[in-house]
């Protein structure tokens, strides 16, 4: 893993008196100390982190802590007052104006909390809005922004305006806006903050499932720690300026580094947010048009299970066959699977939360099928993936 | 208080005054350019008939209005043109016409940038500010004397005082257009490494266009307010007809004229309303 984006010993003080305020932060003081005897406010104080290529990393604190500072020195939308910004190793803050813009053209791209999208251009052209910028031609860069909002799933809104979408489509938009430009770097201040709950979630999963092509080094920040834990690779929390703590979101959640990180991650409670989706499990299942009683009694040796769902050839539910019933088929030399298959098996839909079936999970003996609403068989849902997740484990990262 | 001399403010204007008179050619070359613009819209006006004209007006109109259709406000543009012309109005109508137009333009041109100067520069607001108070609030009569001196007699001075008094508007609105450009729009074009002009003409002014619109608008309906006044350094018109009519104590005639005036204004002002209203569907 090589470092993408390494931060440096980065302050930045707002208002007058810069100087005595950074001889205060040596001397330790707090933020709240340096206000009021400075008059200064200590935006981002010391940070010292570094973003690994491909990795999403998401900065978290309560507001005020300086995040939306943080990321908005890493392309120099605001000044450090002092500190090292190093994109693959070169330098930043000794960028003259013009190499600063060549940067923010080619090396990263923002996407804002709300959405910033330009009202009096269409869809097309906000999309294309960087490219035009770089001075790429109309085709080209309407081909480009085209592609970018297929990629995000908005297909023949183009010549719309903003104002005619809806927010989870504008924020849609404002992805695509930084996909477009195609840099490596995303940075993303409150990219879903402003959604309501669905459409973030649909927008999270969203960017995992690009992320696994698109492999963006993206810092993401957020004020929710369910986000943080879904989309973060590495999370970073912040206090008053000062980072707090860095690490997987396992090392957040299992040694918290002090009372701050513990209040966060008290208010988790990890079984509100999970869905059947997030627990299932993939099954092993036969086809019923194909598979007979030999093939069935294979796989579930091969998976050493006692139990096997059954589906047809359009992979739909159809039922489960038990070990001990298909013995008895291949002692009768029977070619079907028909006779033994048990339909009374518990389903239920990827979004249900996890809550609502969990006293039934833990009563049925046969696990949960999740299908969809063409009754196609997800996944099913074992006890002991349940218990794992709650725990802070999630078994299905990319459901 | 006898005591304390009178600040001798007036004469000290007449010497900047008499100190300004002497860049002759400067001011030639000024008259000349402007004389050129007046002579260039009253060319044209002279050339159109009166019923092309009317075509146009009218024809402009209903394009402009072409989603909402305002059929009173076509009826209102031929009843008032057609009494333009039966009062006999028609030429002085198109020379006001001139005047207007040339005072806006050059409201326009020199208005425009020193709003955008203005919006992004707070040093430059915090200056012209009350400079721009000054220009809206001192008697427009004042304007007159140097507008004379400088410029002589005739459409030019008129043109001149017209500008001072009625560009104002335009900058403000120009600045506070600029000024109002939501931060995180501004973030957004600067994040994504636009240049200072890139900014401007992509972002801020298509942005800051209804609000700067509106100011042209303004200008536009106080340079009308002028016509009266210029007439009195003899620039001609409909302002002339009503200037005439007050020295003979005429209220029929000065009322015909006045009514001709507020036609025209009332044209103008619904016609860059309609230009300026938004081709963006609102949510
Ligand atoms: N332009 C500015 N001038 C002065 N102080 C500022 C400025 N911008 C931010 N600050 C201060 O810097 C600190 C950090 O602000 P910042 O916006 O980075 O917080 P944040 O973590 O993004 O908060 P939020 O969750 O509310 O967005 C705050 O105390 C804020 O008041
Ligand atoms: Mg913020």
């Amino acid at each position: 893993m090589t470092a993408k984006l390494q931060v440096r010993h980065l302050t930045k003080i707002f208002g007058r008196r810069i100087a005595r305020a950074e001889e205060l932060i040596k001397a330790g003081r707090t933020k709240a100390e340096i206000l009021k005897s400075a008059g200064a406010t200590v935006g981002v104080s010391d940070a010292n982190f570094e973003v690994n290529d491909g990795e999403i990393f998401v900065i978290m604190g309560l507001s005020g802590s300086g995040k939306s500072t943080m990321i908005r020195m890493i392309n120099r939308l605001i000044e450090p007052t002092s500190g090292e910004i190093l994109i693959d190793g070169k330098n930043l803050t000794s960028l003259n104006k013009k190499e600063l813009l060549n940067v923010r053209r080619n090396k990263m791209s923002m996407v804002f909390q709300n959405f910033a999208l330009f009202p009096n251009r269409t869809i097309i052209e906000n999309t294309a809005y960087g490219l035009e910028i770089k001075g790429v031609d109309k085709d080209e860069r309407h081909q480009k922004a085209h592609e970018a909002l297929e990629l995000v799933g908005l297909h023949g809104y183009d010549n719309q305006y903003p104002t005619q979408l809806s927010g989870g489509m504008q924020q849609r938009v404002g992805l695509a806006r930084a996909l477009a430009n195609n840099s490596e770097i995303l940075l993303m201040d409150e990219a879903f903050s402003a959604l309501d709950p669905l459409n973030r979630k649909d927008m999270q999963d969203e960017l995992l499932d690009l992320q696994e092509n698109l492999h963006k080094t993206i810092v993401f920040i957020s004020h929710d720690l369910n986000e943080a834990l879904r989309i973060g690779d590495r999370i970073m929390i912040m206090k008053d300026g000062v980072i707090v703590q860095t690490g997987t979101p396992e090392e957040i959640l299992t040694q918290p580094a002090d009372d701050y990180v513990e209040k966060f991650i008290e208010d988790v409670d990890r079984t509100k947010v999970l869905t059947a989706a997030n627990v299932m499990i993939r099954p092993s299942y036969v086809n019923i048009d194909k598979d007979g009683p030999r093939i069935a009694m294979r796989r579930m040796v091969e998976n050493e299970i006692s139990s096997l769902y059954v589906v047809n050839s359009k992979r739909e539910f159809v039922g489960v066959v038990d070990a001990s019933h298909v013995m008895g088929l291949i002692k009768k030399k029977e070619r079907q699977l028909n006779s033994v298959i048990q339909t009374n098996v518990p389903t239920t839909a990827p979004d249900t939360p996890i809550t609502e079936i969990m006293d039934k999970i833990s009563s049925t003996p046969i696990p949960y099928a999740v299908i969809d609403d063409q009754n196609h068989l997800l996944g099913i849902i074992i006890r002991g993936a349940v218990l794992g997740a709650i725990s802070g484990n999630e078994v299905n990262e990319d459901a | 208080m006898p005591n304390i001399p009178q600040l001798p403010v007036s004469s000290w204007i007449d010497k900047l005054v008499d100190w300004l008179a002497s860049f002759e050619g400067f001011f030639n070359g000024v008259t000349n350019f402007i004389g050129g613009i007046i002579n260039g819209f009253q060319w044209v006006f002279d050339l159109l008939p009166i019923w092309l004209f009317m075509i146009l007006v009218v024809g402009g109109t209903y394009w402009l209005n072409r989603k909402t259709k305002h059929w009173g406000l076509i009826a209102f543009e031929i009843v008032g043109l057609l009494y333009i012309w039966n009062q006999g109005f028609w030429r002085d109508m198109t020379q006001t016409l001139t005047l207007v137009l040339t005072s806006s333009l050059i409201a326009l041109v020199i208005g425009v940038p020193l709003g955008i100067w203005m919006g992004k520069s707070k040093v430059f607001e915090t200056i012209n500010k009350p400079v721009l108070d000054f220009m809206q609030t001192m008697p427009a009569f004042v304007y007159l004397i140097p507008a004379v001196a400088f410029f002589g007699i005739g459409m030019v001075p008129g043109v001149i005082a017209s500008v001072i008094f009625a560009m104002p508007p335009t900058i403000r609105m120009t600045d506070l257009g600029i000024r109002q450009v939501p931060a995180d729009l501004i973030e957004a074009a600067d994040s994504y490494g636009s240049t200072s002009w890139q900014k401007l003409f992509k972002v801020q002014l298509p942005l800051a266009k209804s609000t700067l619109m509106a100011g042209v608008n303004q200008s536009m309906m106080l340079s009308l307010s002028m016509v009266v006044i210029a007439s009195m350094i003899g620039a001609m018109g409909l302002g002339n007809k009503v200037y005439f009519a007050v020295g003979r104590n005429d209220a029929g005639g000065g009322f015909a004229a006045g009514l001709a005036i507020v036609i025209l204004a009332i044209i103008l002002d619904r016609i860059t309303q309609a230009i300026n209203r938004s081709k963006i569907p609102k949510s």
